[in-house]
């Protein structure tokens, strides 16, 4: 167990945005997190990752209690993420993006910086070389000197996924990845995040809708509704369970069913 | 590139600038008038160049710079003159306790304020700077020397040419080589994306502080060079209009463009007393009325700033490009 | 006791004032999200509006009220076209350094000698200054006309806000601009009458402060607008009420300040407070905790 959430709970002004929420994630799984719009997914993530401090519960990392620290902090423990709404650095260019996430590893301290000794330089000759190896790894290397804002849809998702394993993070977790991806996107992502685990050794948990994705790579799906999670299992488990089918029917207008379905 | 050299041939370009304005300075042949403008043009670069570290850089709103400029330019010359020398040495104590100064109050003031998001942040640093003003008028009834509302006079004139210019040109050596390293770009990625930044293992509270202190810092160096310019200083010289002073310069000059600021001080200080010595003795109240004309114009036709230059060469670039 | 309360209902005065300027502060940021800092200036120009309508023309005060009225309201709405709406799209300090542009364009070009000129004018009292009360409380006319003229102005302003279609389009329009347009909203009338009337409050407090402080100059508006605006932020930015109430207190704080401190240190202590407001309170006392969607 590399990560374990228990009784997590987080009011919005009289909304239960999470009610007693138990989690957790095995060392080096890959897991989804899937749920109606507004089931508290992101709101999970958001209180994993330290954005929020939940009301209640517990959150533990290998033996570090989490719940409550200061995002940065949470991030040099070993917990990278992205966002929803991509939040690239968007007027920086996209070595930029990915060398401001090495930033907590600095070789060197700030007097070197503007004096510009060799430290400073073997550093950040240090960095570059990871950057392109990481840019080379998605792909990105002939674009790093564009700015962020100015990549495609799909690539800015993935320079995000590149920005969030530069900090060396253990347990990734992933809002949406696939979102607004058509079909060969999405295809072509499977495969990075995959390739992405075996190469860095890491645990994933993912949020997603498009349920090609989530059925096709992951091992373990928990299903939230109404902030609480409502059902765990493989994906082939999920797929038959009626409170799953029911929190999916329940919610949505007739026809908009295709995500349980696939 | 090894350390060494870079190192030495910035300390090398530096020492050139300075033996030649040395010889420039004291040669007579510049019209003294317009060379304490030129000197004046370094000292507000100096300090634009502290606000576009915070606003520019990090992305925090500040009204209140002059704030700070004020406490660097009380503290220097009441340092120069506790001394009770007037040598190079203790002026350069005196400029260094100045930027201390304001760099300490910009700590307190920071620790306490920086987590307010943007426009707050903005009042509560205009409040302070009123707050400050307030404290300089009434700065005599604690230290008499200090004049209060009646100006305080007495101060060395001890800024010349090449102190200005190669403090300047230090400044931004300083800046540009902080910018361009893992530090800067720690600063830059809050101005982007805080939570993000947050997210990344960024100490995003540490930073905004860390950028808040250093640009005041430049403030508090400039406020020193500026007391020792006139030998004259007054609390209306420190109030909310000299706040909005730099950060026009630092809009106009494009925010997070150090060469942008640079062009932009220059041009603001020049455009100021050019307009003073231009204009019929009788039409001189007209420059404030041309000069926010041009503004309101400027930003209809810019609205993201005047030059939109790129950076001069030597303001480019870190080691890993 | 008396002195004290005395204080309070010199405090009220000048909180009235700012109240009536801190409204447009706080409407135009609501709805634009721009600190209009020309605000201050266009209460200076109500202020010789008055005075020349007093002085020079001898009106009566309810055609004061009307002319100042409708003359700020009239120089704000142009100036929000000229120079704020093209920028609408721009980097909001765009628009705040244009905002201080106008303002330093009001301060300057009104100063000059063939418009208001640069000195210190006397505004004439239109009425001879009465008082009465018990003891050694006293409150005069003027305070009586303030207390009455802003109270009804509160009045208005929260009828058409809360009960006319204009003031359901201009909460929509600070609610959400673009959604708000989309539902038929015409989004650039309602931000041209939020600056109208908005500007129609500060020139009726501009004739007050004259009445009230006989001194006016083109500078006027400097240190009562950043006092207003520090109060619509005290308040909450964007509440009605929260820039009444921010009024208030800066009123009481600053008159209180100079009784019982030292007149010198007056200017500041309204900031002092608004400084530890927002430390417990980063969005003002009536302002809603606003939290960033992740």
């Amino acid at each position: 167990m590399i990560l374990e959430a228990r009784g997590l709970t987080k009011n919005f002004g009289g909304i239960k945005a999470l009610n007693g929420v138990d989690l957790y994630l095995r060392r080096g799984e890959l897991a989804g997190l899937i749920g109606p719009n507004g089931s508290g997914k992101t709101t999970v993530f958001n209180v994993i990752t330290g954005i929020y401090r939940p009301d209640r519960g517990t959150v533990n990392m290998d033996a570090n209690r989490i719940a409550g620290l200061a995002p940065h902090r949470i991030s040099r423990l070993g917990i990278a993420r992205t966002f929803q709404n991509i939040r690239l650095f968007r007027n920086l260019s996209v070595m930029d993006n990915v060398r401001a996430a090495y930033h907590p590893s600095v070789p060197y301290g700030p007097v070197s910086a503007v004096c510009r000794t060799n430290r400073y330089l073997d550093g950040e000759k240090a960095i570059g070389e990871n950057v392109t190896e990481l840019l080379s790894f998605f792909s990105l290397q002939d674009r790093r000197l564009e700015h962020a804002k100015n990549l495609s849809y799909g690539d800015q998702r993935r320079l995000e996924i590149a920005r969030a394993l530069a900090s060396g993070p253990k347990i990734l977790l992933l809002d949406e990845p696939a979102a607004g991806m058509n079909h060969s996107e999405v295809e072509k992502l499977m495969g990075f995040i995959l390739e992405a685990r075996k190469r860095f050794s890491l645990t994933i948990l993912l949020i997603e809708h498009q349920m090609r994705l989530v059925m096709g790579i992951c091992e373990r799906l928990v299903v939230m509704d109404f902030g609480e999670v409502i059902a765990e299992g493989t994906p082939a488990e999920i797929r038959k369970d009626p409170r799953v089918i029911e929190a999916y029917l329940g919610h949505r207008p007739a026809g908009d069913t295709s995500e349980v379905r696939d | 590139m090894k350390a060494l050299p870079s190192l030495a041939k910035a300390l090398a370009w530096l020492a050139a600038v300075y033996a030649a304005m040395f010889a420039f300075d004291s040669s007579g042949l510049a019209n003294p008038y317009w060379l304490q403008v030129f000197e004046l043009a370094c000292i507000t670069a100096i300090s634009a160049l502290g606000l576009n570290v915070i606003y520019g850089f990090t992305g925090l709103f500040s009204l209140g710079h002059a704030a700070f400029y004020g406490i660097g330019a009380y503290t220097a010359a009441l340092t120069l003159k506790s001394l009770g020398v007037e040598s190079q040495p203790a002026f350069l104590c005196a400029l260094l306790a100045g930027a201390a100064a304001a760099a300490l109050v910009a700590l307190l003031v920071g620790v306490s304020t920086i987590r307010l998001t943007s426009d707050y942040l903005g009042i509560a640093t205009l409040g302070f700077g009123i707050i400050m003003k307030v404290v300089f008028d009434n700065a005599d009834s604690f230290i008499p020397r200090l004049g209060g509302a009646r100006g305080m006079t007495g101060i060395a004139k001890m800024t010349t040419l090449p102190w200005a210019f190669v403090l300047l040109g230090g400044s931004l050596l300083v800046i540009r080589n902080l910018v361009h390293s893992s530090y800067g770009r720690a600063l830059v990625s809050i101005r982007e994306d805080e939570i993000a930044a947050g997210a990344m293992g960024i100490d995003t509270f540490r930073y905004k502080t860390a950028g808040f202190v250093i640009g005041c810092a430049f403030a508090g160096l400039a406020g020193g060079l500026y007391a020792h310019l006139y030998a004259f200083l007054h609390p209306s010289n420190f109030d909310f209009f000299k706040s909005v002073d730099v950060l026009v310069i630092v809009v106009l000059g494009g925010l997070g463009n150090m060469s942008g600021t640079l062009v932009a001080s220059f041009g603001w200080v020049f455009l100021l007393e050019t307009l003073r010595v231009v204009l019929p003795p009788e039409y001189v109240e007209f420059r404030w009325v041309l000069i926010p004309i041009l503004l309101v114009v400027t930003m209809l036709a810019r609205p993201r700033g005047l030059l939109g230059i790129g950076e001069f060469r030597f303001l480019r670039g870190g080691a890993g490009r | 006791m008396d002195y004290f309360l005395q204080q309070v209902i010199n405090g009220l005065q000048i909180g009235f004032v700012y109240a009536l300027i801190a409204l447009g502060y706080t409407m135009v940021y609501g709805v634009v999200g721009l600190i209009n800092f020309a605000h201050g200036d266009v209460f200076m120009v109500g202020a010789f509006i008055g005075l020349y309508a007093i002085g020079k023309y001898h009106l009566p005060l309810f055609a004061v009220f009307l002319l100042a009225t409708i003359g700020c309201a009239v120089l704000a709405v142009v100036m929000e076209r000229v120079a704020y709406r093209p920028l609408r799209q721009a980097p909001r300090i765009a628009s705040l350094i244009t905002a201080i542009g106008v303002s330093l364009f009001l301060e300057y070009f009104t100063a000059l000698n063939q418009v208001f000129g640069p000195n210190f004018y006397s505004f004439p009292r239109p009425f001879a200054v009465s008082s009465w009360g018990p003891g050694d409380i006293s409150l005069t006319n003027i305070q009586a006309i303030i207390f009455l003229v802003t109270l009804s102005c509160l009045g208005a302003l929260q009828f058409i806000v809360r009960r006319t279609r204009v003031g359901r389009a201009m909460r929509a329009v600070s609610f959400d601009p673009v959604t708000a347009g989309l539902v038929g909203v015409d989004v650039n009338r309602v931000i041209s009458i939020t600056f109208g009337l908005g500007a129609a409050l500060a020139g009726v407090g501009g004739v007050l402060y004259g009445i009230a402080y006989p001194q006016v100059n083109t500078f006027m508006g400097v240190m009562p607008g950043l006092k207003a605006f520090t109060a619509a932020v005290l308040g909450g930015i964007g509440s009605i009420p929260g820039a009444v109430l921010g009024a208030l207190i800066m009123g009481q704080s600053e008159t209180l300040a100079s009784a019982y401190l030292s007149s010198t240190y007056r200017d500041g202590i309204a900031f002092v407070i608004l400084i530890g407001v927002l430390l417990l309170r980063p969005t003002g006392i009536l302002g809603a905790a606003k939290t960033e969607k992740v």
